[in-house]
Formats: C-alpha cells, sequence, structure tokens
C-alpha cells in the first residue's frame, strides 16, 4: 500500500487535451484523490461518457467502462449493485452528456442514492464537436450553432442535483486543484451519490467562461461560516451565480443507500454469488 | 380426435383473464395439454378481452377456431365472437345483463343467472364470473371438488371468507347446469387422465425460469408489453433466487445497466418490446466493440410505433439482425413455444458468455403471453458456460494483461473489476488489444476480423431447424419463432406436409436450407407483411421461395387458416 502513488493511475497515453484545457487538472485531482485515499487502480471503476472529457478514459488506470455519449451514468449504478466491494466508483460526464442527451439519467440517478460519485466536467460548451452551445451555456453567449446569441436559460446543475434528492452536492474549480482533490476524496466517501459538479474551462472554445473569469468569482465554503447540511440553504448557494460562485459542499445528508433496502445484497456481492444447481420449485409453484 | 375448446369474453376488469386461468388449470390437472390464447385491448377498464383454453388429450399446440362453449359475460363477446361458436355449441349467458338479438339457430343459448348469484352471496355482481366458471366445467362434467381446489389455490391470498363466498357461487353455476337446465350434456367429459403433473405457464414466465436456473443475478427492464411479465416474474422471485432486478427510468438506461452490471461479471438481462428495443439500438454496439455478454429479450408485439400495443407480430426479424449502427456479430434466437423458452434463455446466457457478444431472445406476444401446459422444468441438464473468465491466479502470472488480445479463436479472456493485473478499458471507441482508443488501420482492421471471427466456432454452437412430420412428406411449411405452434397443431389435421421451424435466425442455417428445402414445395409462413424469412432466405442463399401464407393483423395464425392454405 505505501507505495502507491500518481504513476499507477497513469497509462501509457499521454492526454491530448489542448494546453491549458481545464480538463488536465481534473485528471490530476482524481489519481490525487484515490492515491490518498489509498484505493489502487484495481479497485475502482470508471465509467465514462464520450467527449473531450472522457477522452481522460484513455488517460487514467483502472477498470473503465467507456460508455456512449450520455451514458455514463448507467454503467456505473449497475456496476455499484453488481458489486458493493469496489472501494470507489466515479462516472465521469461532460456537460453536453450529463445535461443534455443524458439528463435523465442524472436525475434518477440523484433519487436512486446509489454510492457512486459522479464528476461532471462542466465547460459550458461542446468541446469535442468543436464549439457548440451545452445546457450549461450562459443564455446569450455567441457559439457556432447560436451565432445570434444563445436563446434558452442555462440547466443548473446543483439546484437540479438538489431538486432530486442527491445525498452530496458539491462544486469544483479545474483551477483549484487541492481543493478540487478533497472534494473528489469526500464525494468517493460519501455514502450514496455523491454529485460533484466542476468548472472546467475550455481554452479553445469558451471565450467567456475563462480560468480568469472564474478565478474572479469563486470562492470557497470553506473558509466561510456555511454549514452544508441545510438543504434550503443549499439551495440558495445553488443559485448564487452571478457576482460570486461558490465552490466546496453544499450540501449533505446520510440516508440508507440503495444498497442497505436490498437483503441480497446484505452479505456478499452479486458477483460473488454462486452459480448452478438452482431449485426452481418455488418459482413454480403458483403455476401448478 | 377429442378436444375441449371455450372461450369467455367481457370487459377488462370483469375477471376474464382469472377464470379463463381457472377453466385452463381444471383440464391440465385433469391430465390434459392445454393451450390458451388472451386477446384485450391496451385498455384497464372497458374494451373486449378474451381468454381461450384448448385442451386436448394429445398435445395442445395452439388454439383453435372451433369454439364449442362461449361464456358472455357481455354483449360485445355475443357480436365479436358469438360466430366462432360451431354447431351444436353452446352460448352461457346472462338475460340480465345480455340482451340476445339475432339467435343463431344451431347454437344452444344457456341463461344462467350469474349476477343473481353472484349478488345473493358476495352482495355485489363481482363474482359472476365464477358462477360461470362453475357452470362451463359443469358441461364437462368434471366432479365438482376439482372446481373447489382450483378456487381455493387462486384465491390463496386473500381471506377465507372470500375463497368460501367464490367456492359457494360457483356452486351455483355448477347446479344450475347439473339440476336445472335441460341442456343435453356435452358429450365430451373432461375425465382423469392419470399420472401427468404439469404446469401452466406462457413464454415470458418460461425465459424468467430460464433466467432463473442460467444464474442471471441481475434483470434490468423498463415495462412494456408484452414483455412486462417478466419483469413482473422476476421481481417477485428476486428475495428467493438472490438477484437484484431493477426497473430503470428508460430502455436506454435499462440496456446500459444491463452492460454494466455484466462488465462487473454478473450474469445480466434486459427484456423489452419493440419501441424499447428501439431505444436499444445504439447500445447493442457498445456491447459488441467491448465484447461484453449481454442477453436481451425482445418480446415483438405489432408496429410500427405504438401501433397494436397488445397484439402479436413478427415483423422485427430483419430488424433484430440488424439493429444498431456498424458491423457486428449477434446471435438471433425465436424459441417457438415456453420449452423453448425456457432452454433458449439458458442457451442464450452461454452463448453471450462464450463468444462474448449480444444474444437477442426474439419472441413475440403469441408465445409471451399464452399460457400452456408444460413438464415442469428441470435444471438437472443445465450446464453454465460462463466462457474464458481469467482466473486471479492466472493474471497473477500475467505481466502484461491484453484484455482484447488478438487470438485465433477471436475470443479473449476476460477479467473483471477488482481482479488484481486485469485492469482495462471496455471501450465504445475502436481500440486496441488493451481497449485503449486507437483509430490506426491495422489495428482497426484485426479488430473488426477478430471480434467477427467468432463466427466459425459460434456457427457450430448453433443448433440446426427442426423438422416436424414425415421427413419425406411432398410438401414442407417453413416456419421461425411462435407461428410453429400453429403449424403443428395444423399438421394434426394435414397428410403428406412436413413443418421446418426455425429457431436460430442469426447466424443463418444456409448450408441446412439449402440441403433441406425445396423452394418448390415449400410454403413460408409468417406474421408480417413483407415476409422477412423469404427475403432472408433469399439474401443468405440465393432461393426464392416464393409461396408465403403471411399475416400482420396482431393476431396469430389459426390451424384452420394453414389446413386451407396447403389444400
Ligand atoms: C448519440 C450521439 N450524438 C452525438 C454525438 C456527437 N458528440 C460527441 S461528444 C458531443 C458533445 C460534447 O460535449 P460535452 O458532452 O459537453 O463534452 P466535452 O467535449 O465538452 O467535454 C457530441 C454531441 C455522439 N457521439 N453520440
Ligand atoms: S476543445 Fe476545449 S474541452 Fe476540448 S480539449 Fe480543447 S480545451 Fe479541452
Amino acid at each position: 500500500m505505501s507505495d502507491l502513488n500518481v504513476k499507477q493511475y497513469e497509462t501509457c497515453n499521454s492526454p491530448t487535451w489542448c494546453p491549458g484545457c481545464g480538463n488536465n487538472p481534473i485528471l490530476i485531482a482524481v489519481r490525487k484523490a484515490l492515491v490518498n485515499l489509498g484505493i489502487e487502480p484495481h479497485e475502482v471503476a470508471f465509467t465514462f461518457d464520450i467527449g473531450c472529457n472522457s477522452n481522460g478514459a484513455n488517460f487514467l488506470n483502472g477498470y473503465i467502462c467507456h460508455a456512449l455519449h450520455g451514458r455514463s451514468l448507467p454503467p456505473a449504478e449497475a456496476i455499484r449493485l453488481a458489486n458493493h466491494n469496489l472501494k470507489a466508483i466515479i462516472s465521469f460526464a461532460g456537460d453536453g452528456g450529463g445535461f443534455g442527451i443524458g439528463i435523465g439519467h442524472f436525475i434518477h440517478a440523484c433519487r436512486r442514492n446509489i454510492d457512486i460519485l459522479y464528476l461532471t466536467h462542466d465547460n459550458q460548451i461542446y468541446g469535442l464537436t468543436t464549439g457548440q452551445t451545452s445546457p450549461t451555456s450562459s443564455k446569450g453567449v455567441k457559439t457556432k450553432s447560436t451565432p445570434f446569441g444563445n436563446p434558452e436559460e442555462p440547466v443548473n446543475p446543483p439546484a437540479l442535483a438538489l431538486s432530486s434528492s442527491a445525498t452530496w452536492v458539491a462544486r469544483g474549480f479545474a483551477g483549484e486543484i487541492n481543493h478540487l482533490t478533497s472534494l473528489i476524496e469526500k464525494g468517493i466517501k460519501h455514502p450514496g451519490f455523491a454529485h460533484l459538479d466542476v468548472f472546467q474551462p475550455c481554452v479553445t472554445f469558451n471565450k467567456l467562461n475563462t480560468f480568469d473569469w472564474f478565478r474572479k468569482r469563486v470562492y470557497k465554503l470553506e473558509e466561510t461560516d456555511y454549514k452544508p447540511n441545510d438543504k434550503k440553504k443549499a439551495w440558495s448557494k445553488a443559485w448564487e451565480l452571478d457576482e460570486k460562485l461558490p465552490l466546496g459542499v453544499l450540501y449533505e445528508e446520510k440516508k440508507e443507500t440503495y444498497k442497505d433496502q436490498l437483503p441480497q445484497l446484505a452479505n456478499e456481492a452479486l458477483v460473488e454469488k454462486k452459480l448452478g444447481s438452482v431449485d426452481l420449485t418455488k418459482a413454480m409453484e403458483e403455476y401448478k | 380426435m377429442e378436444h375441449i375448446n371455450i372461450k369467455i369474453g367481457g370487459q377488462a376488469g370483469y375477471g376474464v383473464m382469472v377464470t379463463g386461468k381457472m377453466i385452463a388449470k381444471a383440464c391440465m390437472r385433469q391430465g390434459w395439454s392445454v393451450f390458451c390464447y388472451t386477446e384485450y385491448p391496451s385498455l384497464i377498464r372497458g374494451g373486449h378481452n378474451t381468454y381461450q383454453v384448448y385442451a386436448n388429450k394429445e398435445k395442445a399446440y395452439s388454439q383453435r377456431g372451433d369454439i364449442q362453449v362461449l361464456i358472455a359475460l357481455d354483449e360485445e363477446t355475443i357480436k365479436e365472437n358469438g360466430k366462432e361458436v360451431i354447431d351444436g355449441g353452446i352460448i352461457i349467458y346472462d338475460s340480465s345483463s345480455v340482451n340476445l338479438k339475432d339467435k343463431r339457430g344451431d347454437v344452444e343459448y344457456i341463461d344462467v343467472p350469474m349476477i343473481e348469484m353472484s349478488k345473493e352471496v358476495h352482495g355485489t355482481d363481482l363474482m359472476k364470473d365464477t358462477a360461470a366458471l362453475g357452470a362451463v366445467l359443469a358441461l364437462y362434467q368434471i366432479h365438482f371438488v376439482t372446481i373447489e381446489d382450483i378456487i381455493k389455490d387462486a384465491f390463496k391470498i386473500k381471506d377465507e371468507e372470500i375463497i368460501k363466498q367464490n367456492i359457494e357461487v360457483a356452486r351455483k353455476g355448477y347446479e344450475y347446469i347439473t339440476q336445472k337446465t335441460k341442456t343435453k350434456f356435452l358429450n365430451i367429459k373432461l375425465n382423469k387422465i392419470e399420472g401427468i403433473e404439469r404446469i401452466l405457464i406462457t413464454g415470458n414466465e418460461a425465459i424468467g425460469l430460464g433466467a432463473l436456473a442460467s444464474g442471471c443475478k441481475f434483470y434490468v427492464a423498463y415495462p412494456m408489453t408484452p414483455a412486462t411479465a417478466i419483469l413482473h416474474f422476476m421481481a417477485a422471485n428476486a428475495r428467493d433466487y438472490d438477484l437484484v432486478v431493477k426497473q430503470a427510468e428508460d430502455e436506454i438506461s435499462v440496456i446500459n445497466m444491463a452492460i454494466g452490471a455484466s462488465f462487473t461479471g454478473v450474469r445480466s438481462m434486459c427484456a423489452t418490446s419493440g419501441g424499447g428495443f428501439a431505444l436499444m439500438n445504439e447500445t447493442i454496439g457498445f456491447a459488441a466493440i467491448s465484447e461484453t455478454p449481454l442477453v436481451i429479450v425482445e418480446a415483438q408485439r405489432t408496429g410500427p410505433a405504438t401501433g397494436l400495443p397488445t397484439w402479436s407480430g413478427q415483423g422485427e426479424l430483419l430488424y433484430a439482425i440488424h439493429a444498431s449502427h456498424g458491423e457486428f456479430l449477434r446471435v438471433v434466437i425465436a424459441p417457438g413455444d415456453a420449452e423453448e423458452s425456457y432452454e433458449a434463455t439458458i442457451h442464450a446466457f452461454n452463448l453471450a458468455d462464450k463468444y462474448q457478444l449480444p444474444v437477442i431472445l426474439l419472441t413475440d406476444k403469441y408465445n409471451a403471453e399464452s399460457p400452456c401446459s408444460v413438464e415442469p422444468f428441470s435444471t438437472k441438464n443445465v450446464k453454465i458456460d460462463r466462457g474464458q473468465m481469467i482466473s486471479q491466479k492466472e493474471l497473477d502470472k500475467i505481466k502484461d494483461f491484453k484484455r482484447y488480445q488478438l487470438t485465433p479463436s477471436g475470443i479473449s479472456p476476460r477479467s473483471i473489476p477488482g481482479q488484481k493485473n486485469g485492469v482495462y478499458q471496455a471501450n465504445s471507441d475502436e481500440h486496441d488489444e488493451y481497449g485503449y482508443s486507437t483509430e490506426e488501420v491495422d489495428m482497426r482492421n484485426k479488430m473488426m476480423e477478430k471480434r467477427y471471427g467468432k463466427l466459425a466456432a459460434l456457427k457450430k454452437d448453433m443448433p440446426e431447424p427442426k423438422i416436424y412430420g414425415n421427413e419425406k412428406a411432398k410438401k414442407t411449411i417453413l416456419c421461425w419463432g411462435s407461428t410453429k405452434l400453429t403449424a403443428l397443431e395444423a399438421l394434426k389435421d394435414l397428410d403428406d406436409v412436413r413443418v421446418v421451424h426455425m429457431q436460430y435466425m442469426n447466424p443463418f442455417p444456409v448450408e441446412f436450407i439449402k440441403k433441406n428445402i425445396d423452394p418448390k414445395t415449400t410454403i413460408i409462413i409468417e406474421g408480417n407483411q413483407t415476409a422477412q424469412l423469404q427475403q432472408l432466405i433469399r439474401q443468405q442463399t440465393g432461393m426464392l421461395i416464393e409461396k408465403t401464407l403471411l399475416k400482420y393483423d396482431g393476431r396469430p395464425f389459426y390451424p384452420e387458416e394453414i389446413i386451407k392454405a396447403l389444400k
């Protein structure tokens, strides 16, 4: 255990993101958090989306389910139900995958309270498809698909998580690696569904929400007297969107997880159950 | 051939399904072979529902058209189904709720005051269908104790009082026939054949039992007729059989969850109908490219779009074979009856694991929801083949594990999360032997060839079509999936005809068809408009079988139709 280091979470591939892309620091924070928690690559499962962010699947070592665009959550939920012994399950998505095409999965994952960390790389733009508007793009912003300004209101991910009964809701920033690392650790440790939305500047296509833009606005909740145990207060924090942007844990609640409610999972994991020699007598009883 | 053929009809909520099932069980427990066919619209109350019970001392394969007794719980039943009753048949009705308009001269009408009987005992008309149960079984001269036992079992979960009342109402119906009517008893007696024990089961339930027998530990679905009953079955059995059953938010989530569980090393299955299968399409290819075993049940109903939601059809054969973008290997199995559904499910899990690919079980409403009597399923001969799952011991010896190692068979050993030295990426992008994304020409070609290369071995694992009847007969009925049921029932009345039934549809049995089918003496019978099996055979073998009998109105074939087509 003692020789565990971030190198073990690297692969033979070097990141191919644009220089300065916010995805780089997020990857570094993920690796560091796992090492800090003493988790080895084979003890963790990651699920990925399709998008710039999810090219990270090639740069991160571990058991990886690199799913289709917008579909990183459902496999992660099932992986947890099938093997509750895994030390961590992290599902990654972009704001397009997570809050556009896959938003339905997000709401339902929140209310299920399955023990996973859902990390969204929120760059407020479609990166991989070269710069269209995203569900989190600001109103009015000009992109390739909205050359005259985006006419839609953005989705508010933490507010959506709160209203969907997520038990751990947080916000991070790619420009604050250490803070982000500690948030990832907390999210992994949280027993239940944890959503961490990360401001991830896209230096190539999002000329509005830049590192500097965020640096002028973000502040850390830990440095205030804010306590993340009150949903109403968390709700107000989630709507602080203009001058100041809060970072940190907005809300945290201890609640029984999905697994806790299933006697089938009280002991061994599904994957450990013995197959074969099934007696169908009971299941056939009512058909006699 | 002595047989029994009864139909009960009424609005949804009248107890048509419950009573029909009790009639079926009475026949089955007397040792008769039973096939039941149900029709119902996509409504919860009202509409026209029917339950038909066909019983035969020999095997009852499908429903038949020659109804002996029709129980009309409403006027609609007389209007819709009155003409199905044979000359000399009987219609049971209640004149307090059903007005007879045009009476048929060749049918006996028996007015049984079912509503009054129910009211006398229960205070409401809710048990009128139980009075019908007593009456109809009295016509076939069954002992009342048999009826009593069936009622006790059917209402087991209800309180004693309800059971007592139902028995009393049934007795009233029974005695009305035996004591108060002057009807000539039907000359068919539902006498007891000793020594036979069967269960009454649908194709859906058979699939559920097959999944339990196979060690399916994760079942996920979104409700959709006619696959919904599998969800109900699996959920009801989840705790006893130690598995997790999940209803997901949509079919896209369903298939992705199924893949997630399978990636983890658990046998997982999902089920849906055409619409849900359409939503799953993109992801089927993910199972294929990531070589994650997956069993999908596609229970066809009648499309396009919402179509006829509660009716049957075979319009998705070519769709199942081609669904999802890109090219990849998959297995498509179309079981023809409940027994084949059970066996095929067990085989599907083994094929999925062995070849690490998606297996589609293509059923339809007709097989999925038609109760029939079968011998209780045994798990004695169930073999579980998980394919090449690599052990921790083996992994410990390997420095550089390649999950997608290029092998001559195309199959590579599979690790699962938690195993040391086994990490890999199950990648929806084209990838190299480790699973890392690659767009390089050589590796792309090698991976495509590796995945498709499994075909050679897979073909040998695909059972051939089955031939029923005289192998050397002059004429051949060629069918697939549930059309087998009616074809075999019709075969009883056909001379010099054989039935060739295809169950394993993809990979296609080219050699068998070339060897065994003469297009000039063959008729293809299938439940679709565009003769999809005909197209498939032409594509695969170059052979054109011109003669077809097709149907796409949601109704199954009747043996009478097939017999006519062959005459
Ligand atoms: C079903 C489907 N539709 C569209 C695409 C094309 N596509 C790939 S990534 C992407 C959006 C990328 O944006 P985002 O999810 O925000 O991730 P980013 O690239 O910004 O990290 C789209 C639309 C796809 N792969 N699959
Ligand atoms: S396009 Fe944007 S999100 Fe994609 S790699 Fe470049 S900077 Fe990152």
